[in-house]
């Protein structure tokens, strides 16, 4: 993905798990089903699941990364991850 | 199911095992009005042991536990139980969806209102032809009329987009697209399976498996066509290309496995035999032990031996193929699958003797009449 797709994420703005979305963590991270479009997801880091898991509680997607201590190095990576997530409907704005 | 392609570092995770499978199999009778020629399961007659409502309700209660998002259900025919939409309800209010084979023959019109007014339900019927004349002589006479009249119901109900399964033989290979245009009709999606010689199956085997040709063809078709559902059965002819979509491993008791109707757990829909029982959902611990617990779970866990084909540069695509369609040839679990699409499995085939292949128990191979 290019890094288009992180500047157009816009992390102020509050996110929460999709309405017809089951997560279930794994060891390597965790499976996301939508009940609505039946499609499997994979979230491929424990961080990211518990980012992920919690982003319904935080005031904005910055505030969850910063309750779960993403470093700047870190960042791009898990907003590629979730801007890939919005787009198959694991997230979305609330 | 969709779902992502899973990277090769994910894809060796999964064959570790998981929480709790990603697909599960629930076949919840014997039972069918049907005796399909290539029946996995060798249904036909109900199996006196048969789980009970209650028990059924107590594994489902489990499988939401352990976040299983949805069970595919087969047989047998599901809808022989009598209790089988109120099943289908206690599922899909526990966050269980559900997804259903049948063959149409019981889908009156008071059952596609039911299943229509169901969320999280998804249904499939089988077919395996395009016509009559390719259909019924593997599923019996007058089956291609009865499952189209299912479709028609459901079609009426509103149901909206249903699944038509195919089981892909040598004989109706031909008409893929004709099988197409039948699923374009009604707006529904088609789904094409692997013929395995699992059950009944492993007795028109021979006859009835695609060609190695046939097997290009359908590969060709299959690249062009993401849209059609494979249950991720031909991963084997990965070897021919670029990756079918999919997670593209035998996920046999490591993201897979199978529930029959008695509670017997197996490693996957294709394995009913004693060699691949893991336990029974009636055992202390239910499903959840056997699942995390089970010895033939833990082995299938283990990194596995590539065996003869560890030399073979296309390995990694096809994983060595399907470990059911090994079994019941009775070729050896770390060779090549007989399907292999560089022949190598026709060659291990031809020195397999008759009485080498294991002997698949077909007592329930008694039809039943609705």
């Amino acid at each position: 993905m290019s890094t288009s797709a992180v500047d157009v994420f816009d992390a102020a703005r509050p996110y929460a798990l999709h309405p017809q979305l089951a997560l279930r963590p794994e060891t390597f991270g965790a499976l996301a089903y939508h009940y609505g479009n039946r499609r499997l997801t994979f979230l491929k880091s424990p961080q990211l699941a518990a980012i992920v898991e919690s982003l319904g509680e935080h005031p904005s997607v910055d505030a969850a990364l910063r309750a779960h201590g993403v470093t700047a190095a870190q960042r791009p990576a898990i907003l590629r991850a979730l801007s890939r997530l919005e787009s198959s409907e694991v997230i979305g704005v609330r | 199911m969709s779902a992502d392609t899973a990277s090769p570092e994910l894809r060796n995770r999964f064959k570790q095992g998981l929480g709790a499978p990603i697909c599960l199999t629930w076949e919840v009778t014997y039972g069918c009005n049907l005796a399909c020629a290539h029946c996995l399961s060798s249904s036909g007659k109900r199996d006196p042991r048969e789980l009970s409502t209650d028990e059924c309700k107590r594994l489902i209660d489990e499988l939401a536990r352990m976040r299983v998002f949805y069970v595919n259900v087969g047989g047998g025919e599901p809808l022989v139980r009598r209790d089988f939409l109120d099943l289908v309800d206690y599922a899909v209010q526990r966050r269980v969806g559900v997804k259903f084979s049948t063959n149409g023959a019981l889908i009156t019109p008071q059952a596609a209102a039911r299943i229509a007014a169901t969320d999280y339900l998804d249904v499939q019927i089988s077919i395996d032809g395009a016509t009559p004349e390719t259909n019924d002589p593997v599923r019996g006479v007058g089956s291609y009329a009865m499952a189209r009249r299912g479709m028609d119901r459901l079609a009426e109900a509103g149901f909206g987009p249903f699944k038509i399964s195919v089981v892909m033989t040598r004989h109706n290979i031909p008409e893929l697209d004709a099988l197409e245009a039948i699923a374009r009709e009604y707006g529904a999606q088609l789904r094409i399976t692997r013929l395995r010689p699992s059950g009944r199956g492993a007795s028109v085997w021979d006859e009835l498996h695609p060609t190695a040709a046939q097997q290009r063809e359908l590969y060709d078709w299959l690249i062009t066509r993401p849209e059609v559902l494979t249950g991720d059965s031909f991963f084997h002819l990965s070897a021919l290309g670029e990756p079918l979509p999919g997670l593209n491993l035998c996920g046999a008791g490591r993201v897979v496995c199978l529930v029959d109707p008695i509670g017997d757990v197996y490693a996957c829909p294709f394995v009913l035999h004693d060699e691949f029982l893991a336990g029974n959902v009636r055992g202390p611990g239910g499903f959840e032990h056997v699942w995390r617990e089970s010895e033939l779970f833990a082995e299938l866990r283990e990194p596995q031996s590539a065996g003869a084909c560890a030399s073979c540069g296309l390995y990694d695509k096809c994983q060595g193929g399907c470990m059911a369609a090994k079994f019941f040839t009775g070729m050896p679990l770390d060779g090549p699958d007989p399907e292999c699409v560089l022949g190598h499995g026709e060659r291990e085939l031809v020195k397999v003797a008759a009485g080498d292949r294991p002997v698949v128990a077909v007592g329930h191979s008694k039809r039943l009449r609705v």
